[in-house]
């Protein structure tokens, strides 16, 4: 990573465990047609952070993280991600060479989506040694051994030859965890991942997300558990209409925020629990 | 309820209703199967019944003057290996062609988007009897060679090149059944597109349209009776070589219509057990 740059997160709020820049998205600027719905986000998540995304919804979180995959191409400002460097291409003009950077930053971010999107013809275990053996070039065996020692952290070792139709929510989101992990990611990105659990089921998916959130895993998670944000994150955002508005310590942005429009969202948001 | 009569326990009453449920299916089952007995069988006799019907025609000699010859049934039957031999190979290529067509009728690229829709137009907009007339009386004065290509292969040809465009829609709307997220999961471990085509978006498509080709498998045994036109000795066109030369057409055709029927239900019964256990499976 390169250091000629000034961090955009000031350094001397930055926990001291914290090591280089992972990602870093900046400028970002994303329209849908005419709605402008990122209007210039910078964001730095150092190694070992775990930084977490709250906002409205429609203020841009979740467009944010699927810009620094590519699984939306940004309209303007550029994602690098572990040293890959990728401009944003609104005008679709990448040359080939240039949408393998692309796959590059993939293979270094794993994406977590609220709706699993496990592979339901292939067994849990098939979902977690396809991309690797694939993608990657790694043996089988190698990739068996992989999976089932992530199956395990994630308590589904089990069930490593169920289909995903027989698994419940939480244990997919969990398998789907697992299966991100297989590729060896130096970030993990979560989409609102408890957003399409059963209620009694999120607290086992958000224990694994702790789990390797203290274990020092880099990890992006838009949420809007408040209270697993507090428990897990070492740094909260807080986004409003495409900006970032507010950024700190969990403590700060959720106890104490400066801004007016983060203390009226905590409201509503506490207000509704 | 009167006097002390007991109220029936409900385990009982769920006996009850169980044994009557049975009762009322068998029933139902039962009328079903005799109504078509019924319709069939009357028709049949009522043919008997007049002077023009003799069915004991298909069960002759072909040749009338050799009694020792093969039955008609014998012969017209004997073509339906080939009918199902036309119908299976003619779907295989239709597949293949289907999945051609959907990738390009799927592409960004819009020359590849454009023959594969052109095909897809063309074909559907004219009648199948006109392309199978049109390959093998027209196109040898275009391609010589081909007047020398037996007519089943011809026949084999029109009829897969048919399907295919018919089944190439039925594969695009397959593959854009898969849920976006698929892909998408698929992208951000990594995998390149044709990656993701191949071992993502196809073998659920494939699932989804399974159903479609089963019946498009059924219609296409009973379209290959139209090759009988350019020659080919299938069923049809045994039974007709048979009928017109006796001025028998009614006995024959009626014996190859019902073994057209035959093979549809007997195929129907194939694809019900399919589905059902595909329903079972793992989805």
């Amino acid at each position: 990573m390169s250091t000629d740059q000034q961090p955009t997160y000031p350094l001397a709020t930055m926990p001291a465990h914290l090591g280089e820049v992972i990602v870093r998205a900046k400028g970002v600027h994303k329209f849908f047609g005419d709605l402008h719905v990122l209007r210039g986000v910078d964001l730095d998540v150092w190694q070992a952070e775990a930084v977490m995304i709250i906002g409205r919804s429609g203020s841009g979180k979740t467009t944010l993280l699927r810009c620094i995959n590519f699984l939306e191409e940004p309209t303007l400002g550029t994602i690098e991600v572990d040293g890959v460097r990728v401009e944003a291409d609104p005008l679709g003009r990448r040359p080939r060479s240039h949408r393998e950077h692309i796959r590059d930053i993939r293979l270094r971010a794993g994406m977590l989506f609220q709706d699993f999107n496990l592979f339901p013809h292939m067994s849990v275990l098939q979902n977690c040694i396809e991309a690797p053996t694939r993608v990657k070039g790694v043996a089988r065996d190698e990739a068996v051994v992989t999976a089932e020692k992530y199956l395990d952290k994630v308590g589904l070792l089990e069930k490593r030859d169920e289909y995903p139709a027989r698994l419940s929510s939480g244990q997919k989101q969990r398998a789907a965890i697992a299966r991100a992990m297989c590729m060896g990611p130096k970030v993990l990105m979560f989409d609102e991942p408890t957003s399409a659990l059963d209620p009694e089921l999120i607290g086992e998916v958000l224990k694994v997300m702790e789990e390797l959130a203290h274990e020092g895993t880099t990890m992006i998670v838009v949420t809007h558990e408040m209270h697993f944000a507090r428990e897990a994150a070492d740094r909260v955002v807080f986004m409003d209409g495409g900006v970032i508005a507010e950024q700190g310590p969990p403590e700060q942005v959720l106890d104490d925020p400066r801004e007016e429009s983060t203390k009226q969202f905590l409201r509503r948001v506490l207000a509704a629990r | 309820m009167l006097k002390n009569e007991q109220p029936p326990a409900p385990d009982q009453v769920v006996a009850a209703m169980r044994g009557e449920q049975r009762r009322r299916s068998a029933r139902f089952r039962l009328i079903f199967i005799a109504t078509w007995i019924i319709i069939v069988g009357g028709i049949l006799l009522a043919l008997k019944a007049g002077p023009r019907f003799d069915p004991t025609f298909d069960l002759g000699p072909i040749d009338r003057s050799n009694p020792a010859s093969t039955p008609v049934w014998v012969y017209i039957l004997g073509g339906i290996p080939l009918t199902l031999v036309i119908s299976v190979v003619s779907i295989t290529i239709a597949i293949a062609l289907a999945l051609a067509g959907a990738l390009g009728r799927l592409s960004k690229n819009a020359f590849v988007y454009g023959a594969a829709s052109l095909y897809v137009s063309l074909v559907r907009g004219t009648p199948l009897i006109v392309q199978i007339i049109f390959v093998y009386y027209a196109l040898p004065q275009v391609i010589p060679a081909t007047a020398d290509v037996p007519a089943i292969y011809l026949g084999i040809i029109a009829l897969a090149f048919n399907y295919g465009a018919y089944m190439t829609e039925i594969f695009r709307a397959g593959i854009q059944a898969v849920p976006r997220g698929q892909r998408e999961a698929a992208e951000a471990l990594g995998m390149r597109e044709s990656l993701v085509m191949r071992r993502v978006v196809m073998p659920q498509a494939i699932r989804i349209v399974i159903p479609a080709i089963g019946n498009d498998f059924i219609s296409m045994t009973k379209d290959s009776a139209l090759v009988s036109v350019i020659g080919v000795q299938e069923l049809l066109w045994r039974a007709q070589h048979v009928g017109s030369a006796n001025f028998r057409n009614l006995e024959t055709l009626l014996l190859a219509a019902g073994v057209y029927w035959a093979i549809t239900i007997v195929l129907s019964l194939f694809q019900e057990r399919l589905e059902r256990r595909m329903a079972r499976g793992d989805r």
